[in-house]
């Protein structure tokens, strides 16, 4: 046996509880709410995203902001973001919404790469240097930013796979904290009569219309409310590693939208566990073709291609799990025996 | 809501003396519940509306009739706000109408039902219900998320809508999902949907359309029983046994005009309503959908009671 499948695992068992894993799931929680129970196409969460990470990450490097007023810049800007998108589609048919979301993420992927900015944005190379310092371990004198705000003692976390130092621990108990927040804030929300309204104009908006409630404005919310959560996943998805402009192409979006299908998209932990299941295979198949390759039995890949085969992999199981589960694993059956 | 005034069996009590002067296109009402003036809505070169004065009476059953394509949904969508004229005013119990949302309408009062049903398919049943209520303060995001400030209210509601769909014979599907509901069942969901928000004018299109004779009775019954209750009815139909049985006031369309208003008996033998049926040209040869106006002129003339 040349591949060690107990290491492989393990890999795959650290994804399990990742800041990254956490993060996707909160933005899929956002898109649930977009797309799974308001029925808004939104094809650019990517941008929400990266508002979040741009925001928190230039608050702090350019303007020396505080953890929590980084925060509101990223939260506050995401808000502007989906006002401008909302206000001119939300009136129109719902396919004008997904374009102009894809458009809109590109542009301002394309904004934060482009030279013109280098110094605030870092261009293609992106920004890091924004996680901030433990400082002192004894006085913590000279603690900043977000790992300045980190109370737990310097050393090592966590048991079996799960074991890290005490940044990672602070952000991953931070991350799942804010997914589970997340999560409630959802579930409460859409067994309202706000969430009634809400899956109502998923259902027929013309309808609700009739029945007097502001469809517009009812869809903006949602709008907003599903996009401050990318924004906030874009802020847990850089703490573990630097900002980079690339991470945030329509492919995120794409992953992201998997996701959700995955777990079900008008659920509340479909996403939460599709986003699990996501990563774990994504690591353990990824784990699994390196070390294949790297004992010589995929003689006709390359080290790179073999890189790329992971997401073909991933891609088809997903497409299997989707023919024979449509409604993702917590949908309700009973719901989709009536999709036309 | 009054529930329990027990529709009569008999033939319905017909409100009478609704207009001032003689019965011609426009009449004025005694007492108007909407008043529109010169309303007009063009699709391309055609004329779908053209209504130059045009007034329903209150508390009363107001059938709207004409042949396929007259405008009777197109008027029905300007009224509500759903489609914009190319001109025109009207005003609903006083308050000027024109521009106004659709929501806003509905707020207002005037509730409509839709010709091609609008249920919503993925909410129970019980949901489509809880949905049409008015000033609900849960529907507030804020509020949503302390369900104390709305639970009490939410059972209100929920009290309300079991009354309706009990009347409705809807009660054995409260928990079903709308599109589990027979095409039928869907149309009288929607009528009972409209009823939560207590509105004063309803507006149904094609209400019986696709509904089984067995039922048809009893939503004739429900129908009735609106104006027991004070409200004021304007629908559309073509069946025109509904139309003579239920109506108080015809109003004839062709082609976007009124072309004839009247009690029932006395509009359908008008002159300008047969010819909006069969068309003025009676000699030529019948085509498919002129002899099922025929059919339908036949109704009309053939007097029952
Ligand atoms: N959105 C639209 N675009 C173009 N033409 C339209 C549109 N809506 C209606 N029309 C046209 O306007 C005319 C009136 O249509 P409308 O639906 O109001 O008729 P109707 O009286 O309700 O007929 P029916 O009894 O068949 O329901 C028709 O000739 C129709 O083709
Ligand atoms: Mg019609």
């Amino acid at each position: 046996m040349g591949v060690d499948f107990w290491q492989i695992l393990m890999n795959g068992a650290v994804e399990l509880i990742s800041p990254t894993t956490a993060a996707y799931a909160l933005a899929a929680l956002g898109l649930a709410i977009h797309f799974g129970y308001t029925g808004l196409l939104n094809f650019g969460q990517a941008g929400f995203m990266a508002i979040g990470a741009y925001g928190f990450a230039i608050s702090t490097l350019t303007f020396q902001f505080p953890v929590w007023a980084a925060v509101l810049v990223g939260v506050g800007a995401s808000v502007v973001f989906a006002l401008i998108l909302g206000v001119p589609t939300l009136r129109l048919r719902a396919d004008y919404l997904s374009i102009v979301t894809i458009a809109a993420a590109e542009i301002l992927r394309l904004i934060f790469t482009t030279n013109t900015f280098d110094p605030v944005t870092g261009s293609a190379n992106g920004l890091s240097g924004y996680k901030g310092s433990y400082g002192d371990p004894v006085t913590r004198e000279g603690a900043w930013g977000f790992a300045g705000l980190n109370p737990f003692p310097k050393g090592s976390y966590g048991f079996g796979p799960w074991v890290m130092d005490e940044y990672n621990f602070f952000l991953t108990i931070v991350a799942w904290v804010i997914v589970i927040l997340a999560a409630l804030l959802t579930w409460q929300l859409m067994r309202s009569p706000w969430g009634r309204v809400i899956k109502g104009i998923r259902e027929d908006e013309d309808a609700v219309r009739a029945l007097g409630k502001n469809v517009y404005f009812y869809k903006m919310q949602s709008l907003i409310l599903g996009g401050v959560f990318g924004t906030l996943a874009g802020m847990i998805f850089i703490l573990p590693r630097a900002v980079v402009p690339s991470n945030y192409a329509t492919t995120l979006t794409f992953f992201i939208y998997t996701i959700l299908l995955l777990g079900g998209a008008a659920t509340i932990l479909g996403p939460v566990v599709g986003s699990i299941i996501f990563w774990v295979l994504l690591s353990i198949v990824s784990g699994f073709i390196a070390r294949a390759q790297g004992a010589g039995w995929l003689p006709f890949l390359s080290s790179v291609q073999a890189g790329q085969l992971r997401f073909i992999i991933v891609g088809v199981v997903l497409m299997l799990l989707v023919i024979f589960r449509p409604q993702g694993i917590f949908g309700n059956k009973k719901e989709l025996a009536f999709v036309k | 809501m009054s529930s329990n005034a027990t529709p009569s069996k008999g033939a319905p009590v017909k409100s009478t003396g609704l207009h001032v002067g003689e019965p011609a296109p426009g009449v004025a009402k005694v007492d108007p519940i909407i008043v529109a003036d010169n309303v007009t809505r063009t699709f391309g070169g055609l004329k779908a509306v053209d209504v130059a004065h045009l007034e329903i009476p209150r508390n009363a059953i107001t059938a709207l009739i004409g042949p396929n394509g007259a405008g009777k949904t197109t008027l029905f969508n300007l009224l509500t706000g759903f489609d914009k004229p190319d001109t025109g005013t009207w005003t609903f119990a006083g308050t000027s109408l024109a521009g106004v949302p659709s929501f806003k309408v509905a707020r207002l009062g005037q509730v409509r039902t839709f010709q091609l049903t609008k249920a919503l398919g993925l909410l129970t049943v019980l949901d489509n219900m809880k949905l049409g209520a008015k000033n609900q303060k849960g529907e507030n995001l804020f509020r949503a998320l302390l369900p104390f400030l709305w639970r009490k209210q939410e059972e209100e509601i929920e009290a309300k809508a079991l009354d309706i769909l009990q009347r409705f014979k809807l009660d054995a599907k409260v928990e079903d999902y709308a599109a589990s509901l027979s095409g039928g069942q869907r149309k009288l969901l929607e009528m009972a949907r409209a009823l939560m928000s207590d509105p004063t004018l309803v507006m149904l299109d094609e209400p019986m359309a696709g509904v089984n004779p067995a039922l048809t009775q009893s939503l004739l019954d429900h129908i009735l029983d609106l104006k027991t209750q004070g409200m004021t009815v304007l629908f559309v139909e073509h069946d025109m046994h509904m139309v003579r049985h239920i109506a108080d006031w015809v109003v004839v369309m062709a082609e976007g005009r009124v072309v004839a208003e009247g009690p029932p008996h006395d509009v359908m033998k008008q002159q300008a309503v047969i010819d909006a049926y069969l068309g003025s040209h009676h000699d030529q040869d019948l085509g498919a959908t002129e002899s099922e106006n025929v059919e339908a002129m036949k109704e009309l003339l053939h007097d029952e009671d």
